[in-house]
């Protein structure tokens, strides 16, 4: 590193100025903006809001959501309940129960999901850890209510929303996932398949063998009675 | 006209005496009304004196708003919209909850002088607006000394806003009403200096007196006004800055520096009182630029021949709409000044130029009396531009960052 | 009676008896217009001039240090857009050079590319809003302000596009970055970047030459070299001095050793030297970006071993450092090969140069107190972490 390489005075270089040079300046830029925020947007570039709204990105992210296939969110709802987003959303504002049949076995859904969207801070990380392709980030904006605990604890009835939502949402990247979880059914399904038919030739082979021993058996007791 | 046994004069409807009307008509009702004449002249007085605050109450409601609206528009916003078409509401809005906020005293204030504070502010500044000319022939008080008067009552809000500073018990405030009363004290010698170049040319103290004086145009198309002189130069704009500083304007708004001490004298009030500040702040506004006008701008004169046949008031608030423009265009770009750079600007700086017009007043005076315009000029240009060469000279000495900073660049 | 001392001190009366009973007590902070968020400070005046001065942190203290230590590595991540809220990506990249060097991942180029666009960005931000905020502790009247704020916005747009969020952009991985630019991002990010350049040369005619601005800053804040460097004190005000030291040019990280900048440096180092640092600096900036945004190649924009969940780092302790807008800008962490670090420790350049504010301020008005804090540029999330 070499240091100082070359010298440059600040502004107009060694020119004398006549004090209040720089105001009139000042002043001629203040009144250009002002004359200019009659007639050009660029300078005006103030949105009002409940008439108009600015353009959202398609990338914008704002509180979670849910995910679910089909058109009930009772059947379809991709979530597993396995806990991940809960472990990893940094300001822990993730509630979720797992729902269990009368034996106290796993149902693989939630009972309960809350969300409380006014702890969360919307870092979208619970959509990037979930492995299920269930939770996504909305990106509705317009949540204020008067109620902090009936209203901004979102449970699963106002989570989850169809996969149409998230298509019209982020079409790009529900395409993907959509395409994703098609190429993984198809994989699961010929798996299945494959799983399918090896057992059935397990079986056959099995139902065979079981034909000879007794084929055999039965030749064996016929050669004994003879 | 004859109306029951008093005068109706038709002349009284002509635009240019649009102002007098209420003060003619009540008069005339009372002498209708038979009542003696010193009643007449009192109910005269008293109409005039409400026309006036009328006036620029409506002018204070209608400024507060077109503040906002110009600062925003410097700014790329679009300002107050909301309450009525273009926010024309929006001075009620703002009074409606001015009225119906909380009013705090603190438990350190003096009470008594808390609630002074803001009403001896206001009442100056009404008083002030008094003795203005503001058209041919309508003056509401035409004193003989109406100069003396202005800057007397003028000097009356430094103690108020003293009073307000040092009654709220608080430290913010009495830091700012320290500010004040430094700085319009040593703000109030530059402004009556350059005022008295003024008073010496025309030879009176009387300000209707002083605005005919500037009657008349060089050349049929320059007005003569006191601006358009080498010493009226030079004068008016140490008047102007002046001006601004006995205002509490931008850039030197030091007593309410809202960066530094909140809002000085004003940080312990709330409601109305707060308001009252507003009020007599944008008053005293009104009354300082509407004395430069008289001294320096021809008062209600009009600035080209052609448009004589207007209504001469017209002219006078077309000028202070300029004046209060310049005022809010400053406003929206001028950082403030630190308090000891104001305080060596208004003596080391502004007090010598004001006092450098009173001999090249003289000068012009005595040259032009020999009747000859480019020797009054050339005699007393030199005086005008001392300062300036001066400053010049200092500036780029000192604190030009063209000619005193070098910025290295390291790979 | 209020036992409390610094309670005292804000209380409204002066005390009397005492010696320096003439002395003028108030506490600027942490209500008050000026201390950029809630910073309070403690100030003896003699007339309008500071005697003394004592700066009171943690008034925004929100504990990240420690939560950091019971969460996950990426848990974190989101928490330090918060640190300066101004500036979230610069944030981000610290944080996630620290945990690449404790884990040793390497980026890509792509990736790198990225980073080095969204943190001259967030330098363009930072030190554009810098100027405003520093034209309104003078009492300007917001017009700087909104101007910086007006350009601001166009970047805060593309950061929306691709990062989701116009300030909490929790856009950095260990590896790389979260997503890929959207399409067109490069070409809306070049014109701005063109468009750029007529607004600095306006804000420098309305700003720079104005000879009140001149005379409330210079020779203002002045510290020798000495006391900067024995401060610890970082970035364009240490710059502004004179001293060359700019992590990016010194300690080069990411890819910065491909770009052709310059580092600026004053002589002085008052806040008008500072103020001017930053216009120089932004225009280096763009320099940087300009050749970012030709060269940038295509690939991976995160490292496709990068790990999301269940990341866990090898035992031992890294220190990443980068040079933010405001200076150093540097993540300590100690790893004992758990999902969650052993230590984490913030360097944040805001605190660290706020540290010499009693040296800068004393002898000078309380109007220069207000500008001086304005020219060291804090962010309050960032000062009380």
């Amino acid at each position: 590193m070499k240091d100082a390489k070359h010298q440059e005075p600040a502004g107009k270089a060694g020119k004398w100025t006549i004090p209040g040079y720089g105001l009139l300046q000042g002043l001629f830029v203040s009144g250009r903006n002002m004359v200019e925020s009659y007639y050009k947007k660029e300078r005006c570039p103030v949105i009002q809001y409940p008439e108009e709204k600015a353009d959202i990105s398609p990338n914008f992210r704002n509180f979670p959501f849910l995910c679910y296939d089909g058109d009930r969110p009772e059947t379809g709802l991709r979530c597993t309940a396995c806990g991940i987003c809960e472990k990893e959303c940094p300001p822990q504002c993730i509630y979720i129960v797992m729902d269990r049949d009368e034996n106290g076995k796993a149902k693989k859904r939630p009972k309960v999901f809350d969300i409380d969207i006014s702890v969360c801070m919307n870092c979208g990380i619970c959509a990037e850890v979930c492995p299920f392709d269930s939770i996504y980030m909305d990106g509705q904006y317009e949540m204020a209510t008067d109620d902090r605990f009936e209203k901004l604890v979102l449970g699963l009835d106002r989570l989850a929303k169809s996969t149409d939502y998230h298509m019209q949402l982020r079409p790009k990247e529900a395409t993907a996932v959509m395409e994703k979880r098609k190429a993984a059914e198809e994989k699961k399904k010929a798996a299945a398949a494959a799983r399918a038919a090896k057992a059935k030739a397990a079986a056959e082979k099995k139902a065979k063998e079981a034909k000879e021993q007794a084929e055999k058996n039965a030749d064996d007791a016929k050669g004994g009675t003879e | 006209m004859m109306l029951g046994n008093v005068e109706f004069e038709m002349a009284w409807l002509a635009p240019e005496q649009w102002p007098r009307l209420p003060q003619h008509l009540v008069e005339w009702l009372v002498a209708l009304c038979g009542l003696p004449e010193w009643l007449v002249s009192i109910a005269g007085w008293f109409t005039s004196a409400g026309v006036v605050v009328g006036v620029f109450m409506g002018l204070f409601a209608l400024l507060s708003l077109i503040e906002r609206k110009t600062l925003a528009r410097v700014q790329n916003r679009y300002g107050p919209n909301r309450a009525g078409w273009f926010g024309i509401l929006q001075p009620v809005a703002d009074g409606i909850k001015m009225l119906t906020k909380e009013d705090i005293v603190p438990a350190k204030a003096d009470w008594l002088l808390h609630l002074l504070g803001p009403v001896l502010i206001v009442i100056p500044s009404i008083l002030a607006l008094g003795v203005i000319p503001y058209g041919q022939d309508w003056v509401p008080v035409p004193l003989e000394l109406g100069l003396v008067f202005f800057f007397a009552v003028g000097a009356m809000t430094e103690i108020a806003v003293f009073v307000a500073g040092w009654a709220s018990g608080s430290k913010f405030p009495m830091l700012g009403a320290m500010r004040a009363i430094s700085q319009m004290v040593s703000y109030e010698l530059p402004l009556i200096i350059s005022a008295l170049a003024v008073v010496m040319m025309s030879g009176t103290l009387s300000l209707p007196e002083i605005v005919e004086s500037q009657g008349g145009y060089t050349l049929g198309f320059l007005p003569q006004w006191n601006l358009f002189t080498p010493w009226g130069l030079s004068a008016g704009v140490v008047f102007f800055i002046a001006c601004i500083a006995e205002a509490n304007r931008c850039p030197f708004d030091l007593p309410e520096g809202e960066s530094e001490i909140v809002a000085g004298h004003m940080t312990e009030y709330s409601g109305f009182k707060y308001a009252l500040f507003f009020i007599g702040e944008y008053l005293g506004l009104f009354a300082i630029s509407a004395l430069g006008i008289t001294l320096f701008l021809g008062g209600w004169q009009s600035p080209l021949p052609i448009f004589d046949f207007l209504p001469s008031w017209l002219w006078f608030f077309a000028k202070l709409a300029v004046v209060i423009f310049i005022f809010l265009w400053i406003r929206a770009t001028f950082p403030r000044v630190r308090i000891d750079q104001l305080m060596r600007f208004a003596w080391l700086c502004l007090i010598p130029i004001a006092l450098l017009s009173l001999p090249t007043a003289a000068i012009w005076h005595y040259a032009n009396k020999a009747n000859n315009d480019i020797v009054a000029w050339i005699a007393t240009m030199p005086l005008v531009l001392i300062p300036w060469v001066v400053l010049t000279v200092l500036f780029n000495r000192r604190l030009s960052p063209a000619t005193t900073r070098t910025y290295h660049f390291a790979e | 009676m209020i036992s409390d001392p610094l309670l005292q001190q804000s209380s409204p009366v002066l005390e009397e008896g005492s010696d320096d009973d003439q002395l003028l007590r108030v506490s600027l902070g942490p209500q008050h217009p000026s201390t950029h968020g809630v910073f309070r400070m403690n100030v003896e005046l003699d007339g309008e001039t500071v005697v003394r001065l004592k700066p009171v942190f943690g008034y925004l203290h929100r504990n990240h240090e420690k939560i950091a230590e019971g969460q996950t590595y990426l848990s974190s991540m989101p928490f330090t857009d918060r640190l300066d809220y101004i500036c979230p990506l610069t944030n981000n990249w610290a944080y996630a050079h620290a945990v690449e060097k404790l884990a040793g991942i390497e980026v890509p180029e792509r990736a790198e590319y990225m980073r080095v666009i969204t943190a001259e960005l967030t330098r363009l931000i930072n030190h554009t809003a810098f100027a405003g905020f520093f034209l309104g502790d003078m009492g300007a009247w917001g017009s700087a302000l909104m101007y910086a704020f007006r350009e601001r916005e166009k970047i805060l747009d593309l950061f929306e596009d691709l990062t989701g969020a116009r300030m909490m952009s929790n856009f950095m991985r260990f590896g790389g970055c979260r997503n890929d630019l959207p399409d067109g991002w490069l070409e809306r990010c070049r014109a701005l970047v063109d468009n750029y350049e007529p607004f600095l040369d306006e804000m420098e005619m309305f700003l720079l030459g104005n000879e009140i601005l001149i005379a409330r800053t210079q020779d203002v804040g002045q510290l020798p070299k000495e006391t900067l460097i024995n401060g610890g004190i970082t970035g364009p005000m240490l710059r502004a001095a004179g001293v060359a030291y700019d992590i990016r040019k010194v300690d080069p990280y990411g890819i910065y050793d491909r770009f052709d900048f310059k580092m600026p440096l004053g002589e002085k180092g008052d806040c008008y030297d500072r103020l001017m640092i930053r216009f120089l600096e932004m225009r280096e900036s763009l320099k940087i970006l300009k050749q970012a945004i030709k060269d940038i190649p295509e690939g991976d924009f995160i490292a496709p071993k990068a790990k999301i969940r269940g990341f866990k780092p090898p035992v031992g302790e890294a220190y990443g450092r980068i040079e933010g807008p405001k200076g150093e800008l540097g993540f300590y962490l100690v790893s004992d090969g758990t999902p969650q670090p052993y230590r984490y420790r913030v360097r944040p350049p805001s605190f660290v140069n706020l540290t010499l504010l009693e040296e800068m301020c004393v002898g000078l008005d309380i109007a220069d107190v207000v500008i001086i804090l304005g020219s060291v540029d804090i962010v309050l999330g960032e000062v009380d972490r």
